[in-house]
């Protein structure tokens, strides 16, 4: 889950990394407060979950507090990447003499975090990694061994950095570190740390994710920064159709059923589990499908928590059939997914031999779920016939696609 | 042959009283593996199926050999079942569990590498060498597990359990059937890529050929890569990649923890790309992983 620029900043904040000054302000009227507030010339910076923001024209300058209301009134109407700003920081501006990148993440390869500096900062340190590969280090840390400040110290030095700037980056770098081990980060990064001409250093962007299994464990911290549970923070919002989907899979412990994505097409996925919802969704599209939504559905899931999917997918404006498929299944039993889905269908008022466009759930209790289909006149296959040629069959019955 | 199991392996499950992981008993113990025992904090004297309950993993290991630990407990707990295991001296922790957090599993795994213990997982359904051993619930119950995982010449690795089995399904009824299939796991970070699985199946004398289920999401891919070109594997290897719509939805996730694109180096077509350029054949439709293997092994 990602972090707004506000909340990663509080949480540097509170690990005692150097700031500018800053308000956030969600109004127009609240940035002209936030401005007198500061003081002097400020940045406004849109709030969003996405990059971006200077290409979007979603970051001003403005020196009183008349200019940052209007400059807050226009950043709050633009849309950074499809996202609606939560807000405006409003910050102190402070000229720099130097740009730096700092950044903790994971690298999977070596199953470590890796601390990532640069003194080229600001810039895409994608290019930097290419061009000027000098200036940019790359710092293994342990998983088992004690976090320690010289990990930071080899990750600064490493680029050629010494004298008066060599403890304080440290200790920014090493603050850094610490946020992103101690909360379970999967990105902890600071872009640009600026240099001012009084030879500190400021933290001026920050950018953080968190895990999302960590959630729960870092609960004090979230909830500090004001951050309600159900606010899932994926690069869009949740629809409302998703949001059902979530009460679906949260209704009972069986097994999963939901984490559904919305899409706009007219034939509903019952698809399962999560390598077979991925293939299945490309089988539908590459058979010139049109899905109207994305899935999951597997671990044995109860009937009730089956034939409630299947009823939020039939209830989406536009879905004309549903397609119920999945690999073949270890632990999930065929004919609970046959009798719940089939119940969820007649539930809906609709005639499960019609709405059904293919179902395809091979391995345990197949024999008995295909009794029941058998029972309703629903056109099912056995593991002879593959996922692609069933999502294709389940393609040609639509009316249009 | 087979790799990292075989008739002759013991094992117990840590969390045996679980609900899945009692089923997952009734299912290895009809496969003909050997679980020797389960381990669940308070449980000692009791059994699952027959088989003995402990409250410790070292009542097992002081009394006899332990070859492998399924790991099936709740996410909470699971981190310290992986540390009494490796610490028992367990060298192969399969690990079943799904949500527990990075951190946590890059701890475990770094420790396990210092005690040469091998990680398998977490988020996966375990290993079958067909005909041999069964340890975890891949495949289910195990009439279906013998239908879908005939002994044969292809060694399978997936990062989705489920994918596993319809793989190695298709491989059966092609007539090529499998060495060992491993459920590699679905999380950013496992114990056990598949570069880092390669150099068994290489070594594996029953093994003629390799399929691979891949996703968006991490580096495992381009490792597997850089092990083709470097290593001398002779070994024909087929990849099916899943989740291609995923590359125009940056940000979001699909499917397992590890799936989603972040970044270029994490989309299927780069994955592609670079794994064709190591000499990897993509399959686009599973039916053709076993076609393109048998144009390979004849």
């Amino acid at each position: 889950m990602r972090l707004y620029e506000f909340e990663a900043k509080e949480v540097l904040r509170r690990a005692r990394v150097p700031l500018p000054k800053s308000v956030m302000a969600r109004t127009a009227d609240e940035a002209a407060a936030a401005a007198t507030e500061v003081g002097g010339p400020v940045v406004l910076k849109s709030q969003v979950l996405s990059g971006g923001r200077m290409k979007a024209g979603a970051i001003k300058f403005a020196d009183d507090a008349a200019a940052a209301k209007a400059a807050a009134a226009e950043i709050l109407t633009i849309t950074v990447s499809g996202q609606t700003p939560t807000g405006v920081l409003v910050e102190e501006r402070r000229e720099v003499v130097q740009e730096y990148y700092a950044a903790v993440t994971w690298d999977g390869r070596a199953k470590r975090p890796v601390i990532i500096f640069s003194d080229m900062g600001g810039i895409d340190i994608e290019e930097v990694a290419e061009q000027h590969p000098e200036h940019l280090s790359r710092t293994h840390i342990s998983n088992l061994a004690p976090l320690s400040d010289y990990q930071a110290k080899v990750a600064v030095s490493r680029v050629g950095v010494t004298g008066n700037d060599l403890g304080p980056l440290t200790r920014i770098v090493a603050a850094l570190t610490r946020v992103f081990v101690e909360r379970d980060m999967t990105l902890a990064e600071i872009n640009p740390i600026g240099k001012l001409a009084d030879g500190s250093f400021v933290a001026l962007d920050s950018h953080m994710d968190m895990e999302q299994e960590a959630r729960g464990q870092h609960a004090d911290l979230l909830r500090s920064l004001g951050i309600p549970d159900e606010d899932t923070r994926m690069a869009r919002p949740p629809t409302e159709f998703e949001i059902a989907g979530a009460k679906v899979n949260d209704a009972d412990t069986r097994g999963i059923a939901g984490n559904i994505t919305e899409f706009d097409g007219n034939l509903g996925l019952i698809i399962g589990a999560g390598g077979g919802s991925l293939t299945l969704f490309d089988a539908v599209q590459s058979a010139g499908g049109n899905p109207a939504n994305y899935c999951e559905i597997g671990g044995n899931p109860s009937v009730a928590k089956a034939a409630a999917l299947t009823k939020l997918v039939l209830s989406k404006p536009g879905v004309e059939k549903i397609a119920v498929m999945m690999n073949v299944v270890s632990n999930t039993r065929a004919d609970m997914m046959a009798r719940g889905i089939v119940k969820g269908v007649i539930e809906a008022g609709f005639d499960p031999a019609e709405k059904i466009a293919i179902f395809r759930i091979p391995g345990s209790w197949e024999d008995e779920g295909f009794a029941i289909l058998r029972k309703y006149g629903v056109e099912f296959v056995d593991r002879s016939v593959s996922m692609h040629e069933a999502a294709a069959r389940a393609v040609a019955k639509m009316a249009t696609t | 042959m087979s790799i990292l199991i075989d008739e002759n392996t013991t094992f117990i499950i840590q969390g045996i009283t679980g609900r899945e992981a009692v089923s997952m008993t009734r299912e290895v113990l009809d496969y003909g593996s050997k679980v020797i025992g389960g381990v669940t904090p308070g449980r000692k004297g009791r059994n699952v199926h027959g088989v003995p309950v402990e409250d410790t993993v070292r009542a097992f290991t002081e009394r006899e050999r332990v070859d492998a630990s399924v790991v099936a407990v709740p996410p909470a707990f699971a981190t310290d079942a992986v540390f009494e295991a490796i610490e028992a001296g367990i060298k192969l922790v399969i690990i079943v569990t799904e949500r527990i957090p990075r951190k946590q599993v890059a701890q475990f795994v770094e420790y396990a590498d210092q005690h040469g213990t091998r990680i398998i997982g977490p988020n996966c359904l375990g290993v079958i060498s067909p005909g041999k051993s069964r340890v975890g619930g891949v495949g289910g119950a195990a009439e279906s597990t013998r239908r879908a995982f005939q002994p044969g010449v292809v060694g399978v690795m997936s990062r989705s359990g489920g994918m596993t089995v319809e793989i190695s399904n298709a491989l059966s009824e092609a007539g090529l059937g499998i060495s060992t299939a491993v459920s590699i796991g679905g999380d950013a970070i496992i114990g056990s890529t598949y570069a880092e699985l390669m150099p068994l199946f290489d070594a594996d004398p029953a093994t003629k050929g390799i399929a691979i289920y891949s996703e968006p999401g991490g580096q495992s891919e381009a490792q597997l890569a850089d092990y083709m070109r470097s290593s001398g594997s002779k070994l024909p290897v087929v990849a099916f990649m899943a989740g291609r719509f995923m590359d125009a939805m940056p940000g979001m996730r699909f499917g397992h923890a590890g799936t989603i694109v972040e970044g270029r180096a994490d989309t299927t077509a780069e994955k592609i790309a670079r794994m064709e350029a190591a000499g990897i054949r993509v399959a686009e439709r599973i039916e053709d992983i076993p076609r393109f293997l048998k144009e390979r092994i004849g």
